[in-house]
């Protein structure tokens, strides 16, 4: 992964991006959540070997934010 | 069970008379038994510390440390050997410099030269936000006594002379910080010193053995391991197995609240004597030290919120810790880097590590550590207790996992570089 494509700018270099980690559900308003389904959003995540969903932004660019799929073992990345 | 023999100048000298065919192997490697008191998963420096403290302090005997590769290999191979303990909150600040006061005494406790050299380490500023930053945790180190101090801009160029001059610096040096009985060890020596002294009070230290499972009771509580060399029964087991402690957590039936990520660091060319601290610029996210060999140890920050088990290296990262290693010392620009290497860290939300009881009656987890070589004896120390009395250990408990559950977190941003 040493070159990203941006939607907006085509292929680029990998330093001018920014990882945001995996998709995540939206929080839903904290006044609809339990304690526990508080805490569950914040500290409970996966930590998953493997290809997951990730949410990047060509943040030294044009700051657009994309979805790709990246491996976390291999760090290949699709975005086909 | 047959005691270490001593090492010592008369017994290197008896070793020169009879061509060195005298030593002894350092720790012994026994077939592995059915059964055991303790299994300990990971033999890094917290895996066998851990088993140490345990036949030491509280008399277990019968302790297995399994380690999937050779011991040593993973991230206590893998770090800079930085050895501090000026952290932000008064439990992390405890934790970690009672773990540097064993450190100091630890060549002798374990009869191994870990060839501590407290040597200093300089926190070098560039901006008001890190002045302001280290101001508040050298105010909190002093609350606990614990030595810290602020240096002006001319005693930081004192310390440190390689230091660019002011005329190419872009950002101008405002000051630092300096702890003077931090340094750096010897990484190898302190696996091996307490794998040595371990396994002369009986403990089994198993390399390659892999673990494929952990079996539970009907009530719930752990009574043994499924390895690829076969079933082994205990009630007690522990995981010290750095960044892979959400697997092993995962196959008792439990989630972590960790997320694994890659640090990696370098190393250069030897060089003459240049530096003799340890430098640490947290605005430049770079921290190195100059070791015995005489290479500069360089160490940078992690891949932001990208998990991963790679433990490789990554050239976005290592360009950017180049880049500010060559801002703060233009004269290493023609130095050539022999290697570089990765590591799996965990990380948990607040940056604190885990030390803990879990909800499974019989599984312990040391993780969640952001620069843990420093640790290894306190954590040893205080998982060793946690295990043998089935209660935290006084200096741990704020370490406990069930802070996550309350959001009691220990927001801890003492760690080499900003993470947060």
């Amino acid at each position: 992964m040493l070159l990203i494509r941006c939607p907006w700018c085509g292929l680029r270099s990998e330093s001018e991006f920014h990882c945001n980690g995996e998709v995540r559900p939206i929080r839903p308003h904290s006044s609809s959540l339990t304690d526990q389904q508080s805490v569950q959003h914040t500290c409970d995540r996966l930590n998953f070997k493997g290809w997951i969903e990730e949410d990047w932004c060509h943040s030294k660019g044009c700051g657009e934010w994309f979805r790709l799929n990246r491996n976390t073992v291999t760090h290949e990345i699709d975005q086909d | 069970m047959k005691p270490n023999q001593r090492y010592s100048l008369a017994a290197l000298a008896q070793g020169a008379l009879r061509n060195h065919q005298n030593w002894d192997r350092a720790w012994q490697s026994p077939p592995l038994k059915p059964q055991y008191d303790v299994v300990i998963i990971g033999g890094g420096g917290h895996g066998l510390a851990t088993a140490y403290y345990l036949a030491k302090n509280h008399g277990i005997r019968k302790i297995a440390v399994l380690e999937k590769n050779w011991i040593g290999g993973g991230n206590s191979g893998r770090n800079t050997a930085i050895i501090r303990s000026n952290y932000l909150r008064q439990d992390s600040i405890r934790f970690f410099d009672k773990s540097v006061q064993l450190y100091e005494t630890l060549s002798r406790e374990l009869n191994y030269n870990i060839m501590f050299s407290q040597r200093s380490e300089v926190d070098v500023l560039l901006t008001n936000t890190s002045m302001r930053n280290m101001r508040r945790r050298c105010f909190n180190m002093n609350l606990q006594g614990v030595d810290f101090k602020m240096l002006s801009a001319d005693e930081v160029r004192q310390r440190i002379p390689v230091l660019a001059p002011m005329k190419e610096c872009r950002l101008p040096i405002l000051g630092g910080s300096v702890q003077s009985r931090a340094g750096i060890a010897r990484h190898d020596a302190i696996v091996w010193g307490y794998a040595r002294a371990a396994s002369a009070y009986g403990v089994d230290i198993i390399q390659n053995v892999v673990i494929t499972g952990i079996r539970r009771a009907e009530n719930g509580e752990i009574s043994g391991l499924n390895t690829d060399r076969g079933l082994i029964k205990t009630n007690k087991i522990a995981t010290a197995a750095g960044g892979e402690n959400s697997s092993v957590a995962e196959m008792a039936g439990i989630r972590l609240p960790l997320q694994t990520f890659n640090l990696q660091a370098f190393v250069s060319e030897p060089i003459k004597p240049v530096l003799d601290v340890v430098v640490n610029c947290p605005d430049l996210q770079v921290y190195l030290s100059h070791s015995d060999k005489g290479e500069l140890v360089v160490g940078g920050i992690t891949d932001a919120q990208q998990i991963s088990f790679r433990r490789g290296g990554k050239l976005a990262v290592l360009d950017s810790t180049v880049a500010g290693l060559l801002e703060l010392f233009p004269t290493f620009r023609r130095l050539k880097l022999m290697r570089q290497w990765g590591g799996a860290l965990e990380f948990a939300r607040d940056g604190s590590p885990i030390i803990s009881l879990t909800p499974i009656k019989g599984f312990y987890v040391s993780a969640g550590w952001w620069g843990g070589f420093k640790a290894i004896p306190a954590g040893g120390l205080t998982l060793a207790h946690t295990i043998a009395k089935d209660e935290p250990h006084p200096l741990s408990a704020c370490y406990r996992l069930n802070r996550f559950d309350t959001m009691n977190f220990l927001m801890e941003s003492g760690t080499t570089v900003p993470i947060h």
